[in-house]
């Protein structure tokens, strides 16, 4: 059946009339079935654990299939520490993921510069290969004033983070090894 | 944690001190709210009147900076009223072990202080050891140079008088907490301590501790159900990032870093000390295989027993130079690095004394800064005070996608590994954290396998097959070279283990190169029955206290309670018969995975040779109240912080923590008992806001719900200096200012110190200029000084002083 937009605010009214008059007798399960289908409809559900305190709560997201959006965050109540409850922040998760203030490309500042300048993923990384390579070279410490070997760097450092994954933050520590950092800390320390 | 969040409900009381569990940890408090409807009483002590307090049965307020005092008190109360549990201190602490004649403490210093060069000579703490280097031992605990008769001398000095002097706290409160908290030294109680920053903050962090789990130790409350130490972890994965070792001191797994004291891989492995007692399983007499497969799981095959397996390819410490958050900047402030990765962090309001990090920030050639949002750190050449025409430092600032856009693990503050999924694809040109590493990785290894450089031997040798068939990172490989693998056929006991297969447990590591690992308290966590963190069963185990040990994993080896076999007696029965962890069936442990196979001791006086010490990580195998291998004592003492409002210590004659250490740069002024900064301040958060803010202040609902800056002050204070509630005033340290808005408030109460009226004031540490808009909103560390605990350098930021002007 097609219904012209006139005629379906004519059937949905109805529908709103048969919630109001509910308390009279009429049903309203067959209203919240549908309520249910159109929040999780087509969705692609996964599991996660919060991203901010250390409790380790359970969230389930709600992506859409069209596009690929999240749609709804809510506690997971199979998650045996939580059992489906969160508290502010966590019940606001979708506005971190759905946020028009996220960075979505890299960005640039050039020395002395007074603006930010969107540049590509390649260039960027590019550029902070020489960068790493060329501050390393110069830096790198084989030997102390000992004698000592070292094979160090102590020009370069890095800060972070807790708010990688666990196998993110081994990678990130191999990697800052391999280049031969020693000044390597993050949240755990402050 | 050596205990998990479920098991809060198992506890008789739950003292909370040192973190405001009911606003930063909220959903804790289903577990606290659970012990209290079984009758369960909860105990918070706090500067400030919180959201916690308001669910205490018993509150009371201490000045900041002086928990050792409370605490140690608390030790006074429970040994002059004998309420410690005798069986417990005598079988497995070290109460009744004997401490050398070189020990002493005398003026509030320890035998050994050198003024010089502000350290203690800590072989003046040796203990007594028989001819195999075995402690002596007195179990009836009556020697004058036992650790207990030593313990209950140090005590003696911190009368309910004196304590309530430098605390503030009412004699009578003091007696009530002492009271119901000390009732879990009887048999089948358990006492737990939730803390956070708020302890560990402090020039004494490490001793806060310390002087709680002296406390737990005397009660008995270590490795039961409802008991333990528990911090409480302030972010998703601070726990799983700390065991990966993104810290300057450890390796994965808390191995030590590479220093110039371990010149050869053969010195780094003779490094830990052995135990001649039969008794002490001395775990860490392990090491060796742990450090071996480590350095496989980075090196590969590269790694071989002719090169130290790569050892000489990592990095070494100098050693006794620290090279901790402190130490970076102010040796970026001083020019001398160069190069700076800000990777999911934000120190330009994050660490301690801000403004130093942001004025060294100028200082770099150039900066990495990987974030989710623009920031203060990445943004710090436009921020308040910078000329950006005179800021040389270049910055990049990479998009990272948000959790739920990608798919790893996290570790929760109980040491639980979940796993978790990606739902929508990273948004625009964002990427996970993991890519971004791998791909600049790659760029790396490309410039030094065509252009050679510097030593480029770890570069190129550092095993990197971590992408997927798209070219992507991989975090299912990465787990399983964490978790690792057998490179050989490995025979241990009767069972073959073939090359390729992922090892079950790190019992099975080997330090000869044939297994990997590349931190072996994950060893276990995916192995070839599968990835065990993203287990789900809801099915409790059989003694039903909330284990639910096939809900994800826990470090280490799926064990949700360590230290359990000090839950049981001699016999190995559970000394609480109602929330047991473990029990001896006659032949094995049943529960929770048990500290070791090995059986019950049986008695003390004649120990079954089969049995093992229950504190296994400790050389001698007893937990030790005597904390020889402290930087700044044995016993915790009570020091004042850097800045404080008194002009001396009531306690001894050493106004500060005599070690901790402190900087003389210009950015680096202090000042105490200073009448121009007269109030005590601290800093804390929010329900709404998380760490310096950088993710909740750009999301609309959690900056309607906390908008802006404020300062809590008493309605005391607020008269004295004629300040309205709602009115924006000035905070000033002696290291910077702040605008806030003023909260005039019950929350806080002046204190009373003797005869001296001491004011306390409190901020939260979620802003900075970059959200909101206005700009108007700053870092409270700004105010923060720069000093530290002299264990863990971690800095000063809970207590220092300030003055509050009106604007």
């Amino acid at each position: 059946m097609e219904l012209t937009r006139r005629q379906f605010v004519q059937v949905t009214g109805a529908a709103a009339a048969g919630v109001a008059f509910s308390g009279l007798g009429s049903d309203l399960k067959p209203v919240m079935a549908h309520a249910r289908e159109l929040k999780t409809k087509a969705a692609k559900e996964t599991t996660t654990i919060c991203c901010y305190c250390g409790v380790g709560c359970g969230a389930i997201v709600h992506t859409s299939q069209k596009d690929g959006r999240v749609i709804n965050i809510e506690g997971d109540p199979n998650h045996v520490i939580n059992r489906g409850a969160l508290c502010s922040k966590g019940a606001a998760l979708s506005q971190l993921a759905e946020n028009k203030n996220r960075l979505t490309q890299p960005m640039y500042r050039a020395p002395g510069a007074k603006e930010w300048k969107p540049v590509s993923w390649d260039w960027a990384l590019d550029t902070i290969a020489k960068r790493v390579k060329a501050t390393r070279d110069a830096s790198f410490t084989t030997q102390n004033a000992k004698g000592e070997t070292v094979n160090r760097t102590e020009a370069i450092a890095s800060v972070g983070s807790a708010a990688m994954d666990n196998e993110e933050c081994w990678l990130y520590q191999a990697f800052l090894r391999s280049i031969g950092l020693v000044y390597i800390e993050h949240q755990a320390r402050i | 944690m050596t205990n998990h969040w479920i098991d809060l409900k198992n506890s008789d009381v739950i003292l909370i001190m040192g973190s405001n569990a009911a606003e930063n940890h909220p959903i804790s408090f289903k577990y606290v709210t659970e012990a209290q409807n079984r009758g369960g009483k909860l105990i918070n002590v706090d500067p400030r009147f919180t959201r916690t307090s308001a669910k205490a049965d018993i509150y009371t307020a201490l000045r900041s900076g002086t928990d050792i005092a409370f605490l140690g008190g608390m030790i006074k109360y429970i040994i002059d009223n004998k309420l410690y549990d005798e069986e417990y201190v005598v079988g497995y602490t070290d109460a009744s072990m004997l401490v050398g004649e070189g020990f002493e403490f005398k003026d509030g210093l320890f035998s050994g202080y050198d003024a010089q060069k502000r350290s203690y000579d800590k072989s003046k703490w040796a203990l007594q050891t028989d001819a195999n280097g075995v402690p002596k031992r007195d179990l009836t605990l009556q020697d004058p140079r036992c650790v207990f008769q030593l313990l209950k001398a140090h005590y003696n000095r911190y009368s309910l008088g004196l304590v309530s002097r430098i605390t503030g706290t009412p004699e009578k409160d003091l007696v009530e907490v002492y009271k119901t908290y000390a009732a879990t030294g009887a048999k089948g109680k358990a006492g737990t301590i939730m803390y956070a920053m708020g302890w560990t903050q402090h020039t004494v962090g490490v001793q806060n501790i310390r002087t709680m789990s002296i406390i737990q130790m005397l009660l008995g409350n270590m490795g039961v159900a409802g008991g333990g130490v528990n911090a409480l972890r302030g972010e998703s994965n601070v726990q799983g990032s700390t065991d990966a070792a993104l810290l300057f001191h450890i390796i994965p797994g808390y191995l030590a870093t590479p220093a110039t004291n371990w010149p050869k891989l053969d010195d780094y492995l003779k490094r830990r000390p052995k135990s001649s007692d039969p008794l002490s399983a001395n775990w860490w007499q392990n090491e060796p295989k742990y450090m071996v497969s480590l350095l496989k799981a980075y090196f590969g095959d590269a790694a071989t027993k002719e090169n130290e397996f790569g050892y000489q390819w990592l990095p070494k410490l100098e050693a006794g130079k620290a090279y901790s958050w402190l130490d970076l900047f102010d040796e970026m402030l001083k020019g001398s690095i160069k190069g700076f990765f800000a990777w999911g962090m934000n120190p330009a309001c994050s660490g301690a004394n801000a403004g130093k990090n942001r004025e060294a920030m100028a200082r770099l050639d150039w900066m990495v800064n990987v974030n989710l949002f623009d920031n203060e750190t990445g943004s710090f050449w436009r921020g308040p005070g910078m000329d950006p025409a005179k800021v040389k430092t270049e910055v990049f600032m990479l998009p990272a996608c948000v959790s739920v856009e990608k798919e790893g693990s996290v570790t929760n503050s109980g040491r639980w590994m979940q796993w978790r999924y990606a739902g929508p694809k990273p948004m625009g040109q964002s990427r996970p954290d993991g890519d971004i590493i791998l791909h600049l990785g790659d760029k790396i290894r490309e410039l030094y396998k065509k252009e050679g450089g510097a030593f480029p031997d770890p570069v190129l040798n550092l095993k990197w097959d971590y992408a997927d068939s798209h070219g992507e990172f991989d975090p299912h490989k990465v787990a399983k070279n964490t978790n690792g693998y057998f490179l050989a056929d490995v025979k241990v006991g009767d069972t073959v283990f073939n090359k390729g297969s992922l090892v079950p447990s790190f019992a099975f590591l080997q330090a000869d190169g044939t297994t990997s690992s590349g931190c072996w308290i994950y060893c276990g966590s995916y192995t070839d029955k599968g990835n065990m963190a993203a287990r789900r069963s809801q099915q409790d185990a059989p003694n039903n206290i909330g284990l639910f040990p096939e809900f994800a994993w826990a470090w280490p080896v799926n064990r949700r309670i360590i230290y359990n076999r000090a839950s049981v007696d001699l016999q190995g029965q559970p000394r609480d018969a109602k929330d047991w962890v473990i029990k001896w069936d006659g032949a094995k442990w049943v529960g929770d995975v048990p500290d070791g196979p090995w059986a019950p001791l049986g008695s003390m006086q004649s120990p079954n040779s089969a049995a093992r010490w229950p504190f296994i990580m400790t050389r001698h195998g007893f937990a030790t109240m005597f904390g020889a291998g402290l930087n700044d004592g044995p016993f915790p003492e009570h020091y004042e912080p850097l800045e404080c409002p008194v002009d001396k210590n009531y306690m001894n004659a050493q106004r500060m923590n005599p070690v901790a250490p402190v900087w003389g740069g210009k950015a680096d002024a202090f000042a105490t008992c200073d009448p121009r900064y007269p109030y005590v301040a601290t800093s804390y958060r929010v329900c709404e806001h998380w760490q310096t803010g950088l993710m909740t202040r750009p999301q609309a609902w959690l900056l309607e719900a906390q908008p802006q800056m404020f300062v809590e002050l008493s309605e005391e204070l607020a008269a004295l200096k004629q300040i309205k509630n709602g009115q924006r005033v000035k905070a000033v340290s002696a290291r910077g200012a702040v605008e806030c808005t003023a909260i005039v408030t019950k929350r806080f109460k002046p204190f009373k110190l003797g005869d001296l009226i001491v004011h306390e004031v409190g901020f939260p540490w979620h802003y900075g200029w970059r959200w909101p808009a206005t700009g108007k909103e700053e870092s409270i560390n700004l105010l923060t000084p720069s000093t530290g605990d002299p264990n863990t350098r971690i800095p000063e930021t809970k207590a220092f002083m300030v003055n509050i002007v009106k604007i």
